[in-house]
This record gives structure tokens, C-alpha cells and sequence, in this order.
């Protein structure tokens, strides 16, 4: 066989690899979201979305509560999580290249490999113990710590990655450098970081064990702070786990409305930073 | 250099060798020219390694001073030195001093933020803001100190104007800055600097990642600048310093071994050092 035929042949075979590769990395997910779609979409109706659960045994009632409860507690983890983790990040990036940067990026990345439960224990003993109940407080902070490793360290690549000539453009017109990194490195960075922000929040948005018991599980509305509070994850969790044929099309129902979720502020948040990112 | 040069010679390099043949005595300059800015015993490292050694230059007022020399001969880090940017970089480390109008821009105390306002700079590779528009870069430099800016739209013209940029832009101020050509942006970088109303401008190799058309819009415009502006720019292309500068010296190895005016110095060098260099023998 001549080079150049085995050379051709070689390229085909490679190329029909990887595109297998990628079909057995799309197939999972692709049937994930057609069962989910095609199990939940059966159980849904308005009043999923505006009601409370309806009393053990009897049909009908929604999760309404849940879905509150999820964003409430996304949105406590958020809170804290996003900051902590932007500020630890653009630490590394710019000021972190020594012995206590080493320190910190290490945790970070022990961090993201701790099983969700382990943090759910220790919210557990830190807030739960302390404040002698279940709250929502102590569900957000859960959250937080799972995402703050994935916000700090996508912040640091990203922050990186901006090049120093605009750092060096900045500082040589005479600004100063907490003003270049805030004005200039992060808002040259905020699509990606943003992209890390929401895997982050979608990562939170799915996580149940760390919930179980810190927010606990509360079947009515409530937005207080000091009480436990419904989310989707532990919903379709009790649901799931109960015998009645209802609430199992409940669960197919939130399981549904929470990947809807997380769908939603992904797209959102890319179309966010898009936009700020066009108007320059 | 294999000997190294003693103080008193330095001195008299410090400021540029006259012409020949004109009536005062070389290494004075004519009372109607003021030096602007003067390093004095300049030293400048990057961690153990000595970049600038013991440099004693002034720039004159309202004059472009050329800086020549061979790759790695600390030409770009002697300018970094005159806004303190060289300290930005990690390790990097001056001593001496940099008078600008008489004031040592080194003194404790001194914020070297200030200095970088009055001491404009242009780098090699054009850098303008990507997430701006170009209307937003040339105010950059205003805004991103978070003054409000009134009169905005003068001082956009004004700067865009000055950099032989404004009637290329002037349609599309909003678009981005980095979707304008190489030459283009280049210009804004430089309308960028002039924005902030600098005393000193230093452009480092403004020139070298651009193509020759582009290069020869901005020489022109360095060329009129010059009468209005301190300009020292930094190039490895000695034709180009022949074109655009009053002044030229020469660095090698970290040290200052001519310094005159261009002509003299490109037509009768004082120094073998600097007739191999111009003369293409090395570097």
C-alpha cells in the first residue's frame, strides 16, 4: 500500500473513532433527557407548579413549595458562594503564585472531590447542631461549599487566561491595579467565569444528600431562614422512595421541572454574557 | 562592553553629543532646550539578573529620543523604568533615579500610579480594550479611574484626531476596538495615551508587529507628535530611528555607550561599538 492511501486510511479510521467517542458521550445524556421529558411530562399540569403536596394517600397537590425552595436555597448558596469564590479565584490568579496560593488552589481542588454527604455532615454539626434545627440557612451554606471549588477555580483559569498586555494597557494609563483586575481582567473574563458560576449553580440546583439533613424537608411555603425548607432534589427523593403511584409521577414531574431549571439559567446566564459581551 | 566606563564619562553621555561643527561644545545642550525627564545612575533588574546598568540619560522637551540597540540590551526595560512599569513585572527590581521636571519619580511616597498618568505609554504589540468600544478606549484611561467624563465626545475627537485615527472611526466609534486592522489599533493605543493629555509619551517597538504601510502612518504621526509631546521610542529598526527621532542613543548590554543627536551619531558614531551596530556588524 502506497503512503499516501495508508495515510488517507489512517485519517478515516481516527476521525470514525472520534466521532463513536462522541455518540457514546452524546446517547447517555440525549436518552437521560428523553426519559426524563417523556416520564415527567404526563404528571405535569399548573397545579404542580402552585400547590402544596396534598395529604399521604390522596391524589393531586403539587410541589410548588419545592421549586421555591430549590431556588431559595440556589439562591442563599449563590449569595455566598459566588463572591467567596470570585474573590479566592482572582487571589490565585493575580497575588496567588506562592506558598499559601499553593496552599489554597490544593484545597480548593480536595475540595471538589469531598462527597457531597461529607459536607452535608459537617453543615450539619457547624449550623445544624448549633442553631438546634433544620433550616434553610444551613441548606445554603451546604450548597455554597459544593460550589465554591468549582467557582474558584474556574475564576483563576479564566482570569489567567486574559492576557497581561491588558493588564500592562491598563496600569500604563495610570489606573490602579485593584481598578485593571475589577474594570478590566474580570469583565474580559465574566463570559467564562459565568459559564463557571452556572455549573456550579446547576451542580448545587441537582445535589440532595447534603440537603437531607440541613434544609430538611418541609411540605408547606416558607421563605424563613431559620426553618427547614422543600426542594426538588429531596421532593423527588421522598416521592420516589414512597408507594403511592401518585406521588412516583410527581417525582417523574419535579425531576423533570428541575432539569427544566437548570437548563433555563444555563441558557440564561450564556445569553446574559453574550449580550454584555456584544455591546463593546 | 568589556571595560566598564567610569562615572565621568557616563556623565557626559547623559545628555546627547551636539553636531559637530555647530557652535557649542559638545555634550552641552543650547539653553532653549530643557530636559524633561533624566534618568540618573539607573539600575534595573529582573531577579539576579542586571538589565540596566548604572544608566544616565535625559530626554529633551518636546524632542523623540530614539533607543537602539541589539535584542536583550535592556532598551525596553530602560523605558519601563521611566513610568515604573518595569516593577510591575514579578522580581523586577530599580534603583537610582528618574527626575521628571526635577522630581524623582523613585521617591518613597511617590504614587506610581500618578507617574503612569503623566507618563504615557505605548507597547509593542497593540493592545486596545476587547470588551470596549472604540469610543471606550480613548477614554479608558478616564473612566476606568472612575471620573465622570464631561465634554466626552471633544475628547474622543480630540484624542482620535491627534492620532491620525478620527476620520478612519469617526462612523464607527461603538463598534469594538479589536475589530479595527493591526496599524488601526495601533492607533488607538496611541489615541488612547494621548487621551489622558501624558507629558511623556514612550512607545515601545510601536511599529513591529505591523506591516510597512501601517509603519509608515505611525512614523508620520510620531514625527508630529514630537513637536508637541516628550516622545523616547524604543526600535530595532535604525532606519526608522534615522526617520524619526532628533535624538538616538545607543544601549548595549545594559549600558548606555552613545547617546547624540541622529545624524551625528548615525553619520560619525564616536564609539566602535556603535559604527559596527549601524553598520550591521552584529545585532
Amino acid at each position: 500500500m502506497d503512503a499516501h492511501r495508508k495515510r488517507k486510511l489512517v485519517d478515516s479510521a481516527m476521525r470514525g473513532a472520534c466521532t463513536a467517542a462522541v455518540l457514546l458521550a452524546v446517547v447517555p445524556l440525549a436518552s437521560l433527557l428523553a426519559y426524563v421529558a417523556a416520564k415527567g411530562l404526563g404528571g405535569l399540569s399548573w397545579t404542580v407548579f402552585t400547590e402544596l403536596p396534598g395529604p399521604v394517600g390522596e391524589t393531586g397537590g403539587g410541589f410548588g413549595n419545592a421549586i421555591l425552595g430549590s431556588l431559595y436555597l440556589v439562591g442563599l448558596a449563590c449569595l455566598a458562594g459566588i463572591p467567596v469564590g470570585v474573590l479566592a479565584g482572582v487571589y490565585l490568579a493575580e497575588f496567588g503564585d506562592n506558598r499559601f496560593g499553593r496552599i489554597v488552589r490544593f484545597s480548593a481542588d480536595v475540595m471538589s472531590g469531598v462527597p457531597s454527604i461529607a459536607v452535608g455532615i459537617f453543615v450539619y454539626t457547624l449550623v445544624v447542631l448549633s442553631m438546634r434545627r433544620f433550616s434553610a440557612l444551613a441548606g445554603g451554606v451546604a450548597l455554597a461549599i459544593l460550589m465554591l471549588p468549582t467557582v474558584t477555580r474556574t475564576t483563576e483559569e479564566l482570569v489567567r487566561l486574559v492576557p497581561d498586555s491588558l493588564r500592562e494597557a491598563g496600569l500604563a494609563l495610570g489606573v490602579p491595579k485593584r481598578r485593571v483586575i475589577l474594570r478590566v481582567v474580570l469583565r474580559t473574563g465574566a463570559p467564562g467565569i459565568a459559564t463557571g458560576i452556572m455549573l456550579a449553580v446547576a451542580r448545587a440546583a441537582g445535589e440532595t444528600a447534603p440537603l437531607l439533613f440541613t434544609a430538611f424537608n418541609n411540605r408547606f411555603w416558607s421563605a424563613s431562614l431559620d426553618r427547614p425548607i422543600g426542594s426538588l432534589p429531596v421532593q423527588i427523593y421522598t416521592y420516589a422512595v414512597s408507594p403511592y403511584d401518585d406521588w412516583h409521577r410527581q417525582a417523574q414531574a419535579a425531576a423533570l421541572v428541575l432539569v427544566a431549571m437548570v437548563f433555563v439559567l444555563n441558557v440564561g446566564a450564556r445569553l446574559l454574557t453574550r449580550a454584555r459581551g456584544d455591546s463593546r | 562592553m568589556t571595560e566598564r566606563l567610569e562615572t565621568a564619562e557616563r556623565s557626559e553621555r547623559m545628555r546627547p553629543r551636539a553636531r559637530e561643527g555647530s557652535p557649542r561644545p559638545a555634550g552641552t545642550t543650547p539653553a532653549s532646550v530643557r530636559e524633561k525627564m533624566r534618568a540618573e545612575e539607573l539600575r534595573a533588574w529582573f531577579g539576579s539578573t542586571e538589565a540596566i546598568r548604572r544608566i544616565s540619560l535625559a530626554l529633551v522637551e518636546r524632542r523623540v529620543t530614539a533607543i537602539i540597540g541589539p535584542s536583550g540590551c535592556g532598551k525596553s526595560t530602560f523605558i519601563r523604568c521611566l513610568n515604573r512599569m518595569h516593577e510591575v513585572v514579578p522580581g523586577a527590581r530599580v534603583e537610582g533615579k528618574v527626575l521628571l521636571d526635577d522630581v524623582n519619580i523613585y521617591e518613597r511616597g511617590t504614587d506610581p500610579v500618578k507617574v503612569r498618568s503623566r507618563v504615557g505609554m505605548v507597547f509593542q504589540k497593540p493592545n486596545p480594550f476587547p470588551t470596549m468600544s472604540i469610543r471606550d478606549n480613548v477614554l479608558a484611561g478616564l473612566r476606568l479611574n472612575g471620573a465622570r467624563v464631561p465634554h466626552a465626545d471633544e475628547i474622543v475627537e480630540k484624542a482620535l484626531t491627534q492620532a491620525a485615527l478620527f476620520g478612519e472611526v469617526k462612523d464607527i466609534l461603538g463598534r469594538s476596538g479589536a475589530s479595527l486592522s493591526g496599524g488601526q489599533q495601533q492607533r488607538l493605543c496611541i489615541a488612547r495615551a494621548l487621551a489622558l493629555e501624558p507629558e511623556v509619551l514612550l512607545m515601545d517597538e510601536p511599529c513591529s508587529a505591523l506591516d510597512p504601510i501601517a509603519t509608515s502612518r505611525i512614523e508620520e504621526l510620531i514625527h508630529v507628535l514630537g513637536d508637541r509631546y516628550t516622545i523616547a521610542i524604543v526600535t530595532h529598526n535604525m532606519q526608522q530611528a534615522a526617520r524619526v527621532s532628533h535624538y538616538t542613543a545607543f544601549f548595549y548590554m545594559g549600558e548606555l555607550v552613545e547617546y547624540a543627536e541622529t545624524d551625528s551619531l548615525f553619520t560619525r558614531p564616536q564609539n566602535p561599538k556603535t559604527e559596527d551596530y549601524i553598520t550591521g556588524r552584529f545585532g
